[in-house]
């Protein structure tokens, strides 16, 4: 299978502050590859510079921005227009054909068409989400980089967007997503990327990093997590 | 650009508070300073106690100046509340009632009866150092017009009596000689009795007497003159160098559409910019939807249409009430559409700097409002070192430029408009620079 998705090289540089370390990787049509690792470590800007929303220092991302969608941490939508505007909006800016299809589309895979009229301000936490996610299909990218995007999401709404982020995974859809919640790259990720101090440092299978953090763990990713980082980065467990 | 327009609008159409105050707000402000610049000072009111007897006439010479002269004149400078009494007068001062209170004395005929001596009032004032010093400079003015109308009064009097001197006339009627002769026909007259007399000592006394006379009457004739030019030593002659003379009213509707003008355009453009960080849409539209440029682009040529609706459409109004020469429309137009756009670019700088609506309306009002108000410090209102950093400031930005632009559309006032226009042009190039750097921290 031919990656879709290729990283090369990556650095990114704020002044001094070095967020990513020649970070390299790839990912196939179809996969759900989940970046984990500690507050700082350089996700959201790994997943900014896949998305196009900041250049890097040094290195290269393919595809273009043009053909990856993007969910920002934070619901990038206008609340004082509606779900169908907020689509409409976007699907014109990007250039879509035909921006009333998608934004049907959209509404019927994200199951908003109920909430087609209503100013997204309105709507709960998830449902904002869900709008956000789908700003970011609404090209039909080969790829999509989700940043954290079920933070602030109660139970339900969690599984409701694993759910319809999977789905999309299924049709072909290259998913990188960033999270705190381990058990969420254990359960929906093919494979996880760990970063720490903007360094990649392991890059397979959830299974493979639990072995990585220790056997006698019992299959809890997340105490593996720390087990491995301690080990291999003993001061960036916290990202300090 | 123009769904993000559509998108803007919409979103504006759906902000009717923020529209309401966007447009009410400044529009009062303006109209407050506008009232402020064109309003001249309302006369105090000052209690006036003349106690001075009714009627009373100071003599100088034969001629006779009515006291009352001087107590109308100072009347006429304030808004005088006649009362009787001294005590009753510092009750009114301290009520608040009048602002001061101004005392005739009953001995100012007596002393200006003398020609000697001057005659003086007693000024009551009270109130913090603001009151204080309007009250003395407002009273020091009152009482220096009715010196100077007093002055004029006593100075055609003494004239009068010079000119009897000189000229002669019948002055039993103010109580003088039946017939006097004028200095200037004396020597005449010295001259025919002395070619009747023979030489000797008294012919040679009656010489130097004529003689006398004519260099008398010579010199008296001048010291009406004298008289004049004491009474008003300098007189104003004002030449208005640059431009027309631009009425205090029609300079007034300028400031308040300007500042009009300048808020509402700053504001939405600064807060049109601010929304996209706070709804954090900012990233997702310059990661290669929309370029950074064609944004801010998007959000100046919104803020400067709104505003210049508005400032056009204040301006037409108020030009209901005050008399504006509208076969300068076109120029009208010119002056708000660079100034419009002149204040969106100021505006959108700050709203890339600003993280948050809110931050960009503050940063937006605390930049604003002090340049409004140094552009309208005049010369001379502050020290020169302190005028020259307040020039080069007012410089910086785009209010006092666009003040020019429009007061030189409107009145045609100086400098010449397209040194103003340039002078927009340059700023609005310079705060789109900055806001092109400011908006680089979302890229």
């Amino acid at each position: 299978m031919s990656a879709v998705l290729r990283v090369d090289s990556l650095v990114k540089r704020y002044g001094e502050l070095e967020a990513l370390r020649d970070v390299s990787f790839q990912a196939d049509a179809g996969e759900l590859v989940a970046v984990i690792g500690p507050n700082g470590a350089g996700k959201t800007t790994l997943l900014s510079i896949i998305a196009g929303a900041q250049a890097p220092t040094s290195g290269s991302v393919e595809p273009g921005a043009d053909a990856v969608g993007w969910a920002p941490q934070q619901p990038a939508v206008y609340s004082k227009l509606t779900v169908a505007e907020n689509l409409e909006l976007f699907a014109r800016l990007e250039g879509v054909g035909d921006p009333a299809g998608a934004v049907d589309r959209m509404l019927g895979q994200t199951g908003l068409r109920g909430r087609a009229s209503e100013r997204v301000g309105r709507l709960s936490g998830g449902n904002r989400q869900r709008v956000n996610v789908a700003l970011g299909l609404l090209g039909d990218p080969p790829v999509l980089a989700l940043d954290e995007p079920s933070a602030s999401l109660d139970p339900g709404q969690r599984e409701r967007l694993w759910g319809f982020v999977v789905g999309l995974a299924e049709g072909g859809t290259t998913v990188i997503f960033s999270t705190h919640n381990v058990s969420e790259a254990q359960r929906y990720g093919h494979r996880a990327i760990v970063l720490a101090d903007g360094r990649l440092l392991f890059d397979g299978p959830p299974d493979e990093l639990l072995r990585a953090g220790g056997e006698q763990l019992g299959g809890d990713l997340e105490r593996a997590l720390v087990a491995f980082l301690l080990d291999r980065s003993p001061s960036g467990v916290d990202g300090s | 650009m123009r769904w993000l327009l559509r998108k803007d609008l919409l979103i504006l159409g759906r902000s009717r508070l923020l529209v309401a105050l966007l447009v009410i707000y400044p529009v009062v402000i303006a109209l407050l300073i506008g009232f402020a610049i064109s309003r001249s000072p309302s006369r105090l009111r000052v209690a006036v106690v003349d106690e001075t007897p009714p009627g009373q006439t100071v003599l100088l010479g034969s001629q006779r100046v009515r006291v009352s002269t001087y107590a109308d004149e100072l009347f006429s400078q304030v808004q005088a509340v006649p009362v009787a009494t001294r005590a009753e007068a510092i009750e009114k001062v301290k009520s608040g009632a009048v602002i001061a209170a101004v005392v005739i004395p009953p001995d100012i005929v007596s002393r200006l009866s003398t020609g000697l001596a001057r005659g003086s009032v007693e000024v009551l004032y009270n109130g913090d150092a603001l009151e204080q010093s309007l009250v003395q400079s407002t009273i020091n003015s009152a009482i220096a017009q009715a010196n100077i109308a007093f002055s004029e009064q006593i100075q055609r009097s003494a004239a009068e009596a010079i000119d009897a001197l000189l000229q002669g006339r019948n002055l039993a009627i103010l109580g003088g000689p039946q017939e006097v002769i004028g200095l200037t026909r004396i020597p005449a007259t010295l001259h025919a009795i002395i070619a009747r007399q023979p030489a000797g000592r008294d012919r040679q006394e009656l010489e130097k007497i004529a003689t006398f006379a004519g260099f008398a009457s010579q010199n008296l004739a001048l010291s009406k003159n004298v008289l004049a030019t004491v009474g008003q030593p300098i007189q104003v002659n004002s030449t208005l160098l640059h431009g027309r003379r631009t009425p205090l009213n029609t300079f007034a509707v300028v400031v308040a559409v300007s500042v009009s003008l300048m808020f509402v355009c700053v504001l939405l453009a600064a807060g049109g910019v601010a929304l996209e960080r706070e709804e954090h849409t900012l990233a997702r539209l310059i990661r290669g939807l929309v370029s950074p440029g064609g944004l801010l682009a998007e959000k100046g040529v919104l803020a400067a249409g709104c505003s210049f609706v508005v400032a056009l459409a204040m301006l037409a109004g108020v030009a209901a009430f005050v008399a504006v020469d509208w076969s300068r429309f076109g120029l009208w137009v010119l002056a708000l559409a660079f100034g419009a756009v002149a204040f969106a670019s100021l505006g959108v700088a700050i709203g890339a700097l600003a993280r948050e609506v809110r931050a960009a309306s503050l940063l937006a009002f605390l930049l604003s409002l002090p340049l409004a108000f140094l552009a309208l410090v005049p010369p001379g209102a502050v020290g020169p070192g302190f005028y020259d950093a307040i020039g080069v400031v007012s410089f910086l930005f785009p209010f006092k430029a666009c003040l020019q632009a429009l007061d030189t559309a409107v009145n045609g006032a100086s400098p010449a408009l397209g040194g103003s226009l340039v002078h927009l042009a340059g700023l609005t190039i310079v705060f789109g620079a900055f806001a092109r750097l400011g908006l680089r921290r979302a890229e």
